[in-house]
């Protein structure tokens, strides 16, 4: 987007110089919240006053010689199904209207520790279950390149934010491509790393073999940065990896001469607009001007990833979501008995598609019906790791479209569950699997709304993943993007 | 794979998930979710003779930690979150005596 605006490694350097104080930073972009966020809808809540508290300390930090976080003074919107201590966190739900947490997330800890300076919690798809972000409680987040078409979903405040250089990163979750298909659709970098490289603490569950935290940014760079603030082991987290998040800035100029780049075939035809395939196969050329050796490869179990995910991730939430009961969090609708209360408050403070999911889920783990769905659901997601397996045998990295479109219009999809669902096509079956994969942009539609290139790895290739990428967005900057 | 879902299906579900549903609803929800599970019927297609399934990507069990103790979340800070708190502990309608 503008180039007047700094990116995240730019504008911590200029804070720790003392050559921009982190409170005039913060009001440069509290400057861009207050021109369009009336019309964008990216945030649940702006913590202007926090936020300068938080920007105060660190130049005060600055002055005094102390040692600043890589991230210091660094705007950071977090999506608001992340834990802070002290400041509401909603999910996008009546149902959680007014919750404070006790306690931060630890990704939001670790992001304060290096430096960042939380601007506001983002708007998304209730508790993370859409494609659009029209499934808030609170109203939609519109697109900042055309605020007619939605921003993806369900990280879509969050992927807005960053577009809209309201910040420069923020943190997003993906359950099933909630930061990467928003990411693509707002023309940003988003990241969803290796199940278990990113705690998941203070994250409200959604499909708990599924969610991973992650970055959105405007460059590889950025991201890459933020992956190694917020990734390593927590013992918080009895799925975090007992290791660090794998050293991808160090990486990120070695080139990708010789590297190996399956060209995913599955992810290239019915269903994906031309244009997007279009523009992925100018991704893939760009990879081999590159030095990269690209092929096309099948995975044929990866058409099946759609129907294995709406399968295990409601089977997962149905099980998440019952403790919201009206007992210890949010809302509470009265009733002389606890089983009426109960009733009367999960139906008042759940939209329809979160019911829809915790109707399925309770449906496929129900006693008859266990089997035939949860059970095969489980035994797919085996194969689907297992093609992935054979394919990662020959190849480095995988490159696919994210989305199979560029941005749609409100309404488009919410009367039909079913199309609203197929969006994810692309992006699942690395949720099921547990993988890493990421979205850059690369180039423009037909409409001229962002494409972003989805580049997947194998569990714990990020290095090569952020390789690729950095090699997609140096190829889209030279201009083989016509955007 | 099985029927399709039925209304009586879908009003046992959302007993079970305490939810309750209006006749409207009920027979929306159970042509959305028929429509998810017919999409979901591609996966008989799939021999599955054999195939583990695979309920977690990590293949870490029982991890353990030093049993030391450390900083807990604050009670009154927790209770402050609920509906309704009194003497330290949540506070909800009669449970006995119900009609189920």
């Amino acid at each position: 987007m503008s180039a007047d605006r700094r990116d995240a490694r730019q504008i911590a350097e200029a804070v720790r110089s003392g050559e921009s104080s982190a409170v005039e930073v913060l009001d440069e972009h509290l400057g861009r919240i207050d021109e369009r966020e009336g019309e964008l809808h990216a945030f649940n809540l702006v913590t202007a006053d926090g936020a300068r508290f938080r920007a105060a300390a660190i130049d005060a930090a600055v002055a005094a010689g102390e040692t600043v976080g890589p991230l210091a003074g660094v705007p950071v919107a977090i999506k608001d199904n992340l834990c802070t201590r002290g400041v509401a966190t909603t999910c996008s739900s009546r149902i959680l209207e007014g919750w404070v947490p006790p306690y931060d997330a630890t990704v939001v800890t670790r992001l304060a520790a290096a430096g960042a300076v939380m601007v506001g919690k983002t708007n998304m798809d209730e508790f993370a279950m859409g494609s659009s972000t029209e499934n808030s409680a609170f109203g939609p987040t519109r697109n900042p390149h055309d605020p007619s078409r939605v921003p993806g979903g369900s990280s879509g405040g969050s992927a807005a934010a960053v577009a809209a250089g309201f910040a420069p990163i923020s943190l997003g979750s993906d359950t099933g491509g909630s930061i990467r298909q928003p990411a693509a659709l707002c023309g940003v970098v988003g990241v969803k790393p290796t199940y278990g490289t990113v705690s998941r603490l203070g994250l409200v569950a959604f499909g708990s073999s599924l969610d991973q935290v992650g970055p959105f940014a405007t460059n590889v760079a950025d991201a890459a940065l933020v992956c190694e603030v917020i990734g390593g082991h927590d013992d918080g987290d009895s799925t975090s990896l007992p290791q660090p998040f794998p050293s991808v800035i160090e990486h990120l100029d070695d080139g990708i001469d010789g590297m190996r780049v399956g060209l995913v075939t599955e992810m290239m035809g019915e269903g994906i607009a031309p244009d997007v395939a279009t523009r992925i196969r100018a991704a893939a050329d760009a990879l081999a001007a590159a030095g990269a050796i690209v092929e096309e490869v099948s995975i044929p179990a990866v058409t099946f990833g759609l129907s294995a995910y709406y399968l295990v991730a409601p089977a997962e939430a149905s099980s998440n979501l019952s403790r919201y009961d009206g007992v210890r969090y949010g809302l509470r609708v009265d009733a002389p008995t606890t089983g009426e209360m109960m009733e009367l408050t999960r139906t008042a403070g759940f939209g329809d598609e979160v019911k829809r999911r915790i109707m399925l889920g309770t449906y496929a783990l129900s006693a008859g019906y266990y089997d035939a769905f949860y059970g095969t659901a489980l035994k797919v997601r085996t194969l689907i790791r297992e093609d992935f397996d054979r394919a990662y045998e020959r190849y480095d990295v995988l490159l696919s479209p994210t989305s199979p479109t560029t941005a749609f219009a409100f309404g488009d999809k919410t009367a039909d569950p079913m199309s609203m669902y197929l969006n994810d096509v692309c992006t699942i079956a690395t949720n099921l699997a547990g993988h890493p994969a990421m979205s850059v942009p690369f180039g423009t539609g037909t409409d001229g709304l962002p494409i972003g290139a989805q580049v997947l790895a194998p569990t714990l290739g990020e290095i090569a993943m952020f390789k690729v990428a950095a090699a997609l967005e140096l190829a889209a900057a030279a201009g083989s993007s016509p955007a | 794979m099985t029927e399709r879902i039925t209304t009586d299906d879908v009003a046992k579900v959302a007993k079970l998930a305490r939810l309750r549903l209006s006749e409207d609803e009920l027979s929306r929800f159970t042509e959305q979710l028929a429509a998810v599970l017919e999409h979901a019927a591609d996966l008989e297609s799939l021999d599955l003779d054999g195939v583990e399934p695979m309920a977690r990507p990590v293949p870490l069990a029982n991890v353990l930690r030093p049993d030391v103790p450390g900083p807990a979340l604050a009670r009154d800070e927790v209770l402050a979150a609920a509906p309704l708190a009194e003497d330290g502990m949540f506070r909800v309608p009669p449970v006995l005596g119900e009609s189920e």
